[in-house]
């Protein structure tokens, strides 16, 4: 018996140890960071809400971020005329599908879609936004890493530059961009933390409020302990 | 005070001459007498109610802004979805109710597993239990029914194709089973039918179903009386009064003990709920965030982490019989392997009922049946590999052995002889 345990303990280790690996870069944690969360709506704004949507997403929930009203109306509302409206866009999905032959998603939730055992849906888009690269073959020209034959050119290019897949499988920067690299990686970073916050924008209050409530139900548990064991004493 | 006491009595006895109002309380909480040694495992069957009534409640204010709707709005979003979406970011505290009744879910699995876990340990199935021990296994298939129903309706892929796999299951039953999952989805494919069905089973026929069958467990209960970790009877050995001496009522003594299990459950409960709901994966797939696609399969579809060791089982079964197709005959093994629980009380011809006084052959049949419910638990969230089924098959036939031959090893086991009252360790 204790040696079909034992078999039994190892064998699986040996059946999961195969699968195909996906290398991602971790996104830098910016959550708390107003910063960088309003310069990633910014290039969401600018360079996203065009074809993809953010339709769960109103205007006027980007004050979370530290953004006043004004701020809003004068900077990011290009796609609704009232401040309450989500972030919709005016490309219909029909023509969207002809263009890129795929419509591209909604991208209110994505980096909670995209995550994977192989990291957070933020690894995922924050190595997916800097791994286009030049491919002819492709119809727009551009290829990705991350995500092989992808419909969507390289939104960002002129901020990155044109990279080149090498022959050792890695990619070069052939052009360099209006941005030098790390100043790319960090504006792709302030993006993804941007996505992040829009797909959960509850998730700081969320764990706030996780705090009090575990500190009061730490209290709560010795007034309980105390009065189960006043009520049990006499049991033995 | 006294003529407020004296109208608050004439009250309660109004009511107990038209209903039994004080001898229900006493019949089931003052004067239900349950053993004193119950220990860290009885606590799952409070919890378990605790939990039901948080589904129930947290499930009411989820209908009133979700809408069963699998058309696209103008975003190009099924209209279920959104209505997610909605909840989670429009309404106030939605996402907390919605978090709550996800977290639920996996909750109500925890700790019903545990539950069950418990019974197995004592032979809390054992005469006379057997009818509280199947009503708790047709509470358990309620239950998976409620959760796969329940699954589809926040309509993302994982949804969709979960619901596709399990309703095409049917159709591998021989003559009636093309005909059988058609009915049960009410379309060619799972679509707009199928969701406003589910629904309907999942917030009114199941529920309803449920809270039935958890009052006839607790009726049953409380006409037997409880098991305990030394699975003797406390009711052989009462005082004058008639009150088993090894016996406390249940209330005060173990409702302020079961208050305790509450605050650590619902601790444990909001460290999920509050710092990592979704459970890496677990608890609300990553790929249900995508909304529902009927013309892009996942490369891999898994279902929710308690369904996984019983899916498991369904792919190790690869081989045809009787010139039936495989399919039907793993359909067959997890329908067995879900039902055979509940013929537990007369596969074990044990002398005694707790693991405490059972043998090695028991306590080594059931260690291993506890290991091999783990890996195939793991196994279904994998992807298949020839190895992986290997190993799945393995345990499978490990599961079977475990109930089928419990008739033999129980009655050869050296037990060791029960105590006449029951132990406080």
């Amino acid at each position: 018996m204790k040696k079909l345990l034992t078999a039994l303990l190892f064998v699986p280790l040996l059946a999961f140890a195969a699968g195909a690996e996906l290398h991602l870069d971790r996104a830098p944690d910016k959550a708390n960071d107003m910063a960088a969360l309003q310069n990633g709506a910014k290039i969401f704004v600018n360079y996203c809400l065009n074809c993809h949507s953010a339709s769960y997403m109103r205007y006027n929930r980007l004050k979370d971020i530290g953004l006043s009203e004004a701020q809003i109306k004068d900077n990011l509302l290009f796609t609704a005329e009232k401040i309450g409206e989500p972030m919709k866009i005016a490309m219909q999905r029909a023509e969207a599908k002809v263009w890129f032959g795929v419509a591209p998603p909604d991208l209110t939730v994505i980096t909670r879609a995209r995550s994977s055992e192989f990291g957070s849906g933020a690894d995922w888009l924050y190595t997916y936004l800097r791994s286009f690269y030049r491919d002819e073959s492709r119809p727009s020209g551009w290829n990705n890493v991350v995500f092989a034959n992808v419909g969507m050119p390289h939104v960002l290019w002129e901020l990155q530059g044109d990279q080149a897949m090498g022959e050792d499988h890695k990619l070069k920067l052939v052009k360099p961009g209006k941005l030098k690299p790390e100043e790319f990686d960090a504006a792709a970073g302030d993006l993804v933390a941007f996505l992040k916050y829009m797909s959960e924008p509850m998730a700081e209050f969320r764990k706030q409020l996780g705090v009090i409530v575990l500190i009061f139900l730490a209290i709560f548990f010795v007034f309980a302990y105390a009065l189960k064991r006043e009520y049990w004493k006499d049991i033995h | 005070m006294s003529k407020v006491n004296a109208l608050l009595q004439g009250t309660l006895n109004w009511v107990d001459e038209r209903f039994p109002l004080t001898s229900s309380w006493k019949a089931h909480l003052a004067e239900y007498y349950a053993p004193k040694n119950f220990n860290f495992w009885y606590f799952f069957g409070s919890l378990a109610i605790l939990v039901l009534v948080m589904q129930i409640i947290t499930g009411i204010l989820l209908t009133m802004h979700y809408k069963p709707d699998a058309s696209l709005n103008a975003s190009g979003v099924p209209v279920a979805f959104a209505s997610v979406e909605y909840i989670m970011r429009d309404v106030s505290w939605g996402w907390l109710i919605r978090y709550m009744h996800s977290t639920g879910a996996s909750a109500f699995f925890v700790v019903v597993y545990l539950h069950m876990f418990r019974g197995m340990l004592y032979g809390s199935y054992r005469k006379p239990r057997e009818l509280i021990w199947i009503f708790g296994m047709i509470i358990f298939l309620a239950l998976m029914a409620e959760a796969f129903f329940g699954y589809l309706l926040p309509w993302g892929q994982m949804s969709f194709w979960g619901a596709q796999v399990i309703v095409n299951m049917f159709s591998a039953i021989p003559f009636i089973g093309p005909d059988l999952s058609l009915w049960l989805r009410g379309d060619y494919v799972v679509s707009d039918a199928t969701l406003n069905r589910f629904f309907a089973f999942h917030v009114i026929a199941v529920p309803l179903v449920l809270l039935g069958l958890v009052t006839a467990h607790i009726i049953a209960l409380h006409e037997v009386g409880s098991n305990n970790p030394d699975g003797i009877e406390i009711k052989k050995k009462k005082d004058a009064k008639g009150i088993p001496l090894d016996g406390i009522p249940f209330h005060p003594y173990y409702t302020v003990k079961d208050i305790v299990g509450v605050i650590v459950f619902l601790m444990v409960f909001s460290v999920v709920l509050f710092f990592m709901p979704e459970f890496g994966g677990y608890f609300i797939e990553f790929n249900n965030f995508f909304p529902a696609d009927p013309l892009q399969t996942p490369p891999h579809i898994a279902p929710l982490w308690y369904f996984t060791p019983y899916y498991s089982i369904l792919r190790a079964v690869t081989y045809p019989l009787f010139g039936i197709e495989a399919k039907f005959w793993g359909v067959v093994a997890m329908g067995v392997a879900t039902l055979i629980f509940a013929f537990l009380p007369w596969l074990d011809r044990s002398p005694v009922k707790s693991i405490r006084y059972r043998g090695p052959l028991y306590k080594g049949f059931l260690t291993a049946f506890v290991v091999s419910f783990l890996i195939l638990g793991y196994l279904g969230m994998l992807a298949p590999t020839p190895a992986r089924a290997i190993v799945a098959q393995i345990c499978s036939v490990i599961y079977f052995a475990f109930f089928l031959l419990m008739p033999i090893y129980s009655s050869l086991d050296k037990c060791k002889p029960e105590p006449d009252r029951v132990t406080s360790k």
